[in-house]
């Protein structure tokens, strides 16, 4: 396994480098509990490949010693934990990756962290990989950490195990033991859908059946860990799969050309092969399949190309170029398998970014069926999926998005949920299957529409928002509102959180779940009546920038206005109508805004109102004046 | 046909990236560096958007204290390929004078290179900037992503990056925050050279050995650019065969002695080679994370 050919003549360097070109590429993470040896075993690799170079080797004799964790010997694990916090604390907390080769592949390894709450780090590894070592430390056997990694590692595509039970020197080198934890892993890994799952008894820090046989497990046949990784067949199958093309980038350099840039997802496509648009449906044929090596003939699996189609049809980034007779999914409304990463849960009803590799929509949540127990893949039900969980949703998004299956293709199966306020990523999904309901329920389009229905009122509907905390004159805002737009003819209706909760929404609580329901519904209600033509005045504490927004996306263009009832807590605490500022206070009132939970203040409402000095008529004329405007519009 | 190489599938995943980061960012930027990296990048950026152009500049953070081979190769391949290149000197720098020789590696480092790259961000606005880093140079790399997120002061967090699944990437950012991006990310020296090799992409002719004068400082070979390296009584300036293995700031970036004059050379010294490439680089050495603590403060 002479990696580096050592005094090789400089004519040989470019053979050496053709037959470099040819090895296939194997991509693994390896994975398991805390203290199991996952960095420990890929240092050893390193190591044994030699791949460490001489000034590498002094800086870790100098690290071992300075934070090691193996008395004199050196400690594998500072090669490939990289960030000081690991270091210090000895543990690995992102995901690094690592390259090496031999003569017959190249790798690149993904370490992961073992603690569960950098699981979406784990996930990250396990995204791109298509084997996983999980390692087991012989004396403590599966840990509920072995199973979570042995589920997200199935759950996200990946297809072969090696079941690695490391540290058995410890054990005295044990038949037993290492029998004993072969059987209790595939005892819970059967139902998990791994094509092959290979145990290996081994010392990452001794070299035990790592890179060599072990003459101290004379009773084990099967090949060390290098051996496995070398030979274990890589899968060629999205060669065979339909013809996905996802459109990245359009390229237009000038008024003559018109090309789809993007990678094959899967198949493969030809010059003058017939393809079908994902989202419209129509179909051309391929004219040009552009690089800057010249024209190609056939574009394959993972390659990166310009396609030039021979008719001039409607293609944007997110739509999908398609094999004509066997499509893609094109629904808005499906159910995934989601993993969850944020520290905010994922509730029903909230709406998130949904990105899959080049589409980018608005989605919500419709439904969370249920949540997987990763230690027993038990279903339980759930109100929120909470940081690292796993749970089964269904998905509403704003427009249709064009997908596979996760199972039948990683690459178009996939998506991440992004928080539109934070930006950060925080879930990730892998569709089951499209909704059936969304490609036979269509919206009824109605004759006499919303347009009609105002007018016969001379008014032009809208749903006036009042936020703002407890106590900061909200509904006497609306009210005189009311009174006023009646005096000049105007069909309104007052929505008032307090009396829509002795209603249609006394089933609900305050939970951060019940609140969520709470503003869908009022929100669907305020929305039904501004499709009847009424200007409605919906007066809730709303607390949460992410509820107003799906308050805010359920009504027409411009007819959302967010006006911010603006009162100091100290002032709202003062006028304290209902004596509830004095209950929270003394702790009396759990989830009360402003006291023991968040008041999100709007950053653009449309009227921002300081109470503060001002009569609640002239805010209200204020207010009118701004619909006045609109309807001149 | 085969599978695609291991080459390909490189050379196909950056492309990815480069066409990801023009298709979603309103102010993306290239920077460049001169070295093979960045040569690398060039190529792959050129091969993205054919039969166009790559749809945004290429930055070159000048120090005044580059190589002046690297100055001439940067201007010439400005000429050649056609790309917009801005240049941008740290002016503080400037007027303080700051020199590798008298004010040493870390101040230096820090005011024009660290401190300039925040200030041409600023400037110019960009959301995205491409760099050539990869993760086997060294451990803090292995760690970051490939769409690298950074807040408004530039500052990369390493404890709380964003989950990067497959090539689904989260490309949103808020007004004054951006994404570093390293097309190169799971590239090794190895495939870097084989590329420069098989693609032929011109590279500065200080990577191949040549006669250069040299004075040995502290077990380093520093080659004498120009009259403002300082020759002191003790310094014996030789002429020796050396090339550079990485390339930077003339004073900081040591030689190797080496005859390997063609790129067949280069990669069988590489194969033989028995010190990492950045070995030949003062800025690495103080402590394990110092390249963490620059990139924190906005080093790429």
């Amino acid at each position: 396994m002479a990696v580096i050919p050592t005094n090789a003549p400089a004519r040989d360097v470019v053979d050496y480098l053709r037959e470099q070109e040819n090895k296939s590429l194997l991509r693994f993470l390896t994975c398991g509990s805390v203290d199991d040896g996952k960095s420990t075993l890929i240092g050893r690799l390193l190591y044994d490949t030699k791949l460490i170079f001489e000034d590498q080797l002094a800086a870790l004799e100098r690290d071992s010693r300075k934070h090691g964790t193996t008395g004199d010997d050196i400690d594998f694990a500072l090669l490939v934990d990289g960030l000081e916090a690991e270091r210090e604390q000895g543990i690995t907390i992102d995901v690094a990756y690592r390259f090496f080769a031999t003569d017959r592949r190249k790798f690149i390894v993904a370490d992961t962290p073992g603690h569960e709450e950098y699981t979406r780090n784990m996930a990250t590894g396990a995204s791109t990989a298509d084997l996983a070592v999980v390692l087991v430390d012989a004396r403590q056997g599966i840990l509920r950490q072995t199973r979570r990694h042995s589920y997200i590692a199935s759950l996200l595509g990946i297809r072969h195990i090696v079941l690695a039970v490391n540290k058995i020197d410890l054990v005295g080198y044990d038949r037993a033991v290492f029998d004993t934890i072969v059987a209790d892993f595939r005892a819970f890994a059967g139902d998990l859908g791994f094509a092959t799952i290979q145990p290996i008894p081994l010392s990452a820090r001794h070299g035990d059946n790592v890179t060599r046989r072990s003459e101290n497990t004379p009773w084990y046949n099967g090949p060390h860990l290098l051996e496995h990784l070398e030979t274990v067949p890589v899968e060629q199958a999205y060669r065979e799969k339909p013809f996905r093309f996802p459109v990245q980038y359009v390229s237009r350099p000038d008024l003559d050309f018109r090309g789809f840039a993007g990678q094959v997802a899967s198949g493969s496509v030809a010059v003058g092969d017939m393809v079908t648009v994902a989202k419209s449906g129509q179909s051309t044929r391929i004219k040009e399949i552009v690089t800057q090596d010249g024209a190609l003939d056939r574009a394959v699996e993972g390659q990166a190309v310009t396609l030039v189609l021979e008719d001039q049809l409607e293609v944007s980034r997110g739509n999908m170029l398609v094999a004509p007779d066997d499509r893609p999914n094109v629904a808005d409304q499906f159910q995934a398998h989601v993993i969850w990463f944020d520290a905010n849960p994922m509730i029903p009803g909230r709406n998130y970014i949904l990105r899959t590799e080049t589409d980018s929509v608005e989605t919500t949540v419709t439904a969370l069926k249920y949540e997987v127990d990763v230690n027993t893949f038990a279903h339980l039900a759930a109100k929120a999926l909470h940081m690292n969980g796993v749970g089964v949703c269904n998905f509403a998004t704003r427009a249709p998005l064009a997908f596979d299956s996760y199972a039948a293709n990683r690459i178009t199966g996939n998506f991440v949920l992004i928080d539109r306020m934070t930006n950060r990523t925080v879930g990730a999904g892998m569709i089951d299957f499209a909704l059936r309901r969304a490609e036979n329920v269509h919206w009824q389009a109605m004759e006499v529409d919303r347009k009609a229905r105002a007018a016969l009122k001379h008014q032009q509907a809208a749903v006036v928002w009042f936020t703002g905390l407890s106590g900061s004159g909200k509904s006497t805002v609306a009210n005189r509102l009311e009174k006023l737009l009646h005096s000049k003819g105007r069909h309104t209706y007052m929505l008032d959180g307090d009396n829509v909760r002795h209603g249609l929404n006394k089933d609900l609580g305050f939970t951060d779940e019940d609140r969520v329901e709470n503003i869908r519904r009022v929100a669907e209600v305020a929305r039904l009546m501004a499709d009847a033509g009424l200007i409605v005045l919906v007066s809730f504490i709303s607390p949460f920038r992410s509820e107003r927004q799906l308050a805010r996306d359920l009504m027409v263009d411009g007819e959302f206005i967010e006006v911010f009832v603006d009162t100091p807590i100290e002032e709202c605490a003062r006028r304290d109508p209902k004596g509830l500022y004095k209950k929270a206070m003394r702790g009396e009132l759990a989830n009360f805004t402003g006291i023991s939970s968040p008041y999100e203040a709007p950053e653009n409402p449309e009227l921002h109102l300081e109470t503060v000095g001002t009569d609640p008529d002239e805010l209200a004329i204020r207010i009118d004046t701004l619909l006045e405007s609109r309807m001149g519009s | 046909m085969t599978s695609l190489t291991h080459l390909q599938r490189l050379e196909a995943e950056a492309i990815h990236i480069f066409r990801e980061v023009a298709a979603t960012f309103s102010r993306p930027v290239m920077l460049y560096s001169v070295g093979k990296d960045s040569s690398v990048m060039l190529h792959l950026a050129m091969k993205a958007f054919y039969p166009a152009k790559p749809p945004f500049p290429f930055l070159h953070v000048d120090t005044t204290w580059k190589f002046r081979d690297m100055i001439a190769f940067r201007d010439r391949m400005a000429a050649e390929r056609g790309f917009d290149l801005l240049v941008h000197v740290n002016p503080e720098g400037i007027e303080q004078a700051i020199s590798p020789f008298v004010h040493g590696s870390s101040v230096h480092t820090h005011v024009m290179k660290t401190v300039a790259l925040r200030q041409a961000l600023d400037k110019y606005g960009f959301d995205a900037a491409f760099g050539g880093a990869r993760r086997d140079e060294e451990k803090s790399r292995a760690k970051e992503r490939i769409f690298s997120f950074r807040n408004a002061a530039h500052a990369w967090d390493p404890k709380n990056q964003r989950p990067e699944m497959w090539k689904t990437y989260n490309t949103r950012v808020a007004p004054g925050e951006s994404i570093r991006v390293f097309p190169l990310s799971n590239w090794t020296e190895l495939d870097i050279w084989q590329y420069i090799l098989k693609e032929n992409i011109p590279i500065v002719p200080l990577y191949f050995a040549a006669p250069r004068p040299v004075v040995e400082r502290d077990g380093m070979l520093v080659m004498v650019d120009d009259d403002r390296m300082p020759i002191g009584k003790d310094d014996r300036v030789e002429e020796r065969m050396v090339r550079f293995r990485t390339l930077g700031c003339y004073p900081l970036t040591g030689a190797i002695e080496s005859d390997a004059a063609t790129l067949e050379d280069i990669v069988r010294e590489m194969l033989t080679a028995r010190t990492s490439e950045r070995q030949g680089r003062m800025i690495d050495k103080d402590e394990a994370g110092s390249m963490e603590k620059k990139k924190r403060e906005g080093y790429f």
